[in-house]
């Protein structure tokens, strides 16, 4: 995607060169050649594992298969019927919905953790980096299994929990309470990923700034408003970008749940479970394949938009 | 300047266009994929003679004694190798086959699939059809039942492994403690479904969160015969007198309260199985070697009686059971049905199978006094079989399931899953379904109810 506005930028600047001669291109064109031959090798893989199979769901996307009747090309008949389909925008919502909720709460949390540690002002930092990160490292699945035993009102904890208050205070598995329960785990599971993210930005802003700040007179608050964030707003816009796509992509943890919270987490809860089922549980490749390309396009777009604005920013 | 502008742009088409070719060749692959061998001309000789050939076979399946019949399989016939994979238990094992039936490759030789799923690889065409073999002979060997779940006409699809007639298990020291009458009728079970929980609570008659593999076999048993299936035409009325009869007498539980929201299979079943919370199970014959293994803190407290009926008779029906079946794709058509039918009706393999807390198809053993006059303690030496037996002998007749039943079954919760979490009419909840499925079965490409 890139290659081609930089390769017309490169145009321009040629053409500002006015006349060039034809030896000179000529030179440039085999160093052309020259470094396409180191790619190669990076270039078939990419191809292969990258390019094609998105060309694949391209085409099958054109198609329907039928049980009776098999293969026939539709054109763009299942893009029509995405568009029209409850089922997909019903799950589009919510994700939607989980990303203006959930990814502000969790950035706030990783944000406000980066910077206790970096604040110097805590002991064992080390320590409280390490057990904030650790959820990151446990593996996804397990990990919902984990709050799913945690979650259970019947036997889990929060049944614990409902016994000591007494009634059912706590429904996590509850219809009303279902998205909140999984933006938790999520929640609980990247906030010490994002939370490194900005450590380490922090850690690149140089020493002479605080010196010269210190100098100034200026302390505390007023040190992290105006040095340590405007330092790390890149590693903000890679962490929303990551997390716009995380949400988007949203489908580990609702169908690790859905045996627990069984007609809570329908088969089209995120459109991401939506694609899976209906390709495995439906044998609907075709459409399957059409929802997959078009949630990509969505998180594509509000993605580069985010990195837009966030970049503009940056220029200020 | 244009040069090096076109140069790039010629680039960028010609990779496009290499791409675009592996991706043709790609769906190249998994057209041509399709084309199936024909039905296969032989005869019980050829099986004998594939079977002192030999060769190696692949056996996907999740019965407990897979791997040890497969053993025995090999001791009998060294010359074969049966290698046995567990890709998964039921929908998880169905995902892969029908993956691996797509691509044209890796697909066992045989492999086990449930009854209500078998129609679904019957219509892809995946399925080897036996009566080629000779197997239709074997007729007799199994419950009417379980044998018209595996034919189509004259075809055979498979060989029964096992059935499940559904029979009530019920926890007799908490029934004794309530004093509850072991239901004959679904009245009689709903009212000791509101003693036990007005008594205590914190108990339940019964747990249900929603599940077809269950709604629907009580819907056969009410009388409900919801799918009909002619060739590509397809009829489904799920509000037929039958399954209103169901619906009716289940909102009876469902709606006040009665049934405990724990699904099937969860952690939280398993407890609530051994600590008592839980009184009866309605389920298949093929449970109590199961609760036996899994819950050993239930050990004398649980029996098995029929399954209540709507009128005092004995029918019951159908919940689960599976058979094994020889994909069409198996390079050794030959030596994969001559170990199913050694699989499926050898008194060697069937022996081992039982051993392993199975429940047959074959009536040999369903009426071998042996079978019937076990005694197991789990049970307080309740002659368990005999209720058992009896039960598949009631089976009504005339079920079919949807030839998409797998599809089906995976938007259950979402339709009437939500009559169960709103506690409400289930009537509404299978009128969602019975819409989602007419959509499917439409641009599936059948005609549905026209």
């Amino acid at each position: 995607m890139t290659t081609t506005p930089y390769a017309a930028r490169t145009g321009h600047q040629e053409a500002g060169g006015a006349t060039a001669a034809p030896a000179i291109t000529i030179r440039r064109r085999k160093a052309d050649w020259t470094g396409w031959l180191f790619t190669w090798p990076f270039a078939l893989v990419f191809v292969l594992v990258f390019i094609t199979p998105l060309l694949y769901a391209l085409w099958l996307s054109l198609f329907q298969n039928q049980l009776v009747g098999g293969n026939s090309f539709v054109g763009l008949a299942n893009y029509v019927t995405a568009f029209q389909d409850p089922s997909f925008w019903d799950g589009f919502g919510r994700v939607f919905g989980f990303l203006l909720i959930q990814v502000p709460i969790m950035l706030l949390l990783a944000m406000v953790a980066a910077l206790a540690i970096d604040s110097a002002r805590l002991y064992a930092t080390g320590l409280f980096r390490v057990v904030i990160f650790l959820p990151y490292a446990v593996p996804a699945v397990v990990a919902v299994l984990m709050w799913g035993f945690l979650y259970s009102d019947n036997f889990g904890l929060t049944a614990s929990i409902n016994d000591w208050l007494g009634g059912t205070v706590l429904q996590p598995f509850a219809r009303r309470w279902i998205t909140a329960s999984i933006g938790n785990i999520v929640t609980w599971e990247y906030v010490g990923y994002n939370m490194v993210i900005f450590y380490s930005a922090l850690k690149t802003i140089p020493t002479e700034l605080y010196e010269a700040a210190e100098i100034d007179g200026a302390r505390g608050w007023q040190v992290v408003r105006a040095i340590k964030l405007p330092a790390i707003r890149g590693a903000i816009v890679i962490a929303t970008i990551f997390s716009i796509i995380g949400s988007f992509q949203l489908f580990n943890e609702p169908n690790v749940l859905q045996p627990l919270a069984n007609n809570v987490i329908t088969s089209s809860f995120t459109p991401n479970m939506y694609a899976y089922n209906l390709s495995f549980a439906g044998q609907q490749y075709n459409y399957s394949a059409t929802v997959a390309i078009i949630m990509g396009v969505i998180t594509a777009v509000i993605a580069y938009v985010v990195q837009m604005r966030g970049s503009r920013k940056e220029d200020r | 300047m244009t040069r090096s502008v076109r140069t790039t742009r010629t680039k960028a088409a010609a990779a496009l266009a290499a791409a675009a070719i592996t991706a043709l060749t790609f769906a190249g692959c998994s057209a041509g994929a399709a084309p199936a061998a024909e039905a296969p001309a032989g005869s019980p000789a050829d099986l004998d003679a594939a079977l002192e050939e030999g060769g190696d076979l692949t056996y996907w399946t999740w019965t407990p004694s897979g791997e040890a019949q497969a053993d025995a399989f090999m001791e009998e016939y060294p010359n074969v190798t049966v290698d046995v994979v567990n890709a998964g238990t039921a929908t998880d094992e169905y995902t892969k086959l029908q993956n691996a039936i797509k691509a044209g490759s890796g697909a066992p030789d045989v492999a086990q699939i449930e009854y209500y799923a078998l129609q679904q690889f019957v219509l892809s065409d995946s399925l080897l059809d036996l009566s080629g073999y000779g197997l239709g002979d074997l007729e007799d060997q199994y419950t009417p039942s379980t044998w018209s779940a595996v034919t189509a006409d004259d075809a055979v699809y498979g060989l029964p492994q096992d059935s499940g007639p559904m029979v009530l298990l019920y926890n007799k020291e908490i029934f004794d403690e309530h004093d509850l009458e072991v239901p004959a009728t679904w009245d009689d079970y709903v009212a000791a479904g509101e003693k036990l929980h007005a008594a205590d609570p914190e108990k339940y008659i019964t747990t249900d969160a929603g599940d077809p593999g269950f709604a629907q076999p009580l819907i056969w048993q009410a009388g409900g015969r919801p799918y009909q299936t002619d060739g590509t035409n397809v009829t489904v009325d799920l509000q037929d007198e039958g399954t209103k009869l169901w619906a009716d007498t289940w909102n009876q539980l469902l709606e006040p309260g009665l049934l405990a929201d724990i699904p099937t299979w969860s952690d939280d079943w398993w407890k609530a199985l051994s600590d008592g919370t839980v009184a009866t199970i309605v389920t298949g014959a093929w449970m109590p070697g199961i609760l036996e293994g899994s819950v050993p803190d239930g050990a004398g407290k649980w029996r098995v009686a029929p399954l209540p009926s709507y009128d005092g008779s004995a029918t019951t029906a159908e919940n689960g059971g599976s058979a094994q079946s020889v994909i069409k794709q198996s390079k050794n058509p030959a030596l994969a049905a001559a170990f199913l039918r050694w699989l499926n009706s050898s008194e060697e393999s069937v022996d081992v199978f039982l051993d392993n807390g199975g429940f047959p198809a074959t009536t040999a053993h369903l009426t071998s006094p042996e079978f019937l006059a076990e005694e197991p303690e789990y049970f307080g030496g309740q002659k368990i079989n005999e209720v058992l037996v009896d039960a598949s002998e009631n089976v009504a007749p005339g079920w079919q399931y949807l030839p998409f039943q797998v599809y089906a079954n995976s938007v259950f919760p979402d339709t009437v899953g939500a009559a169960y979490t709103d506690k409400s009419d289930l009537n509404a909840g299978l009128q969602a379904w019975q819409e989602q499925v007419v959509t499917y079965g439409s641009s599936q490409g059948f005609s549905v109810n026209e």
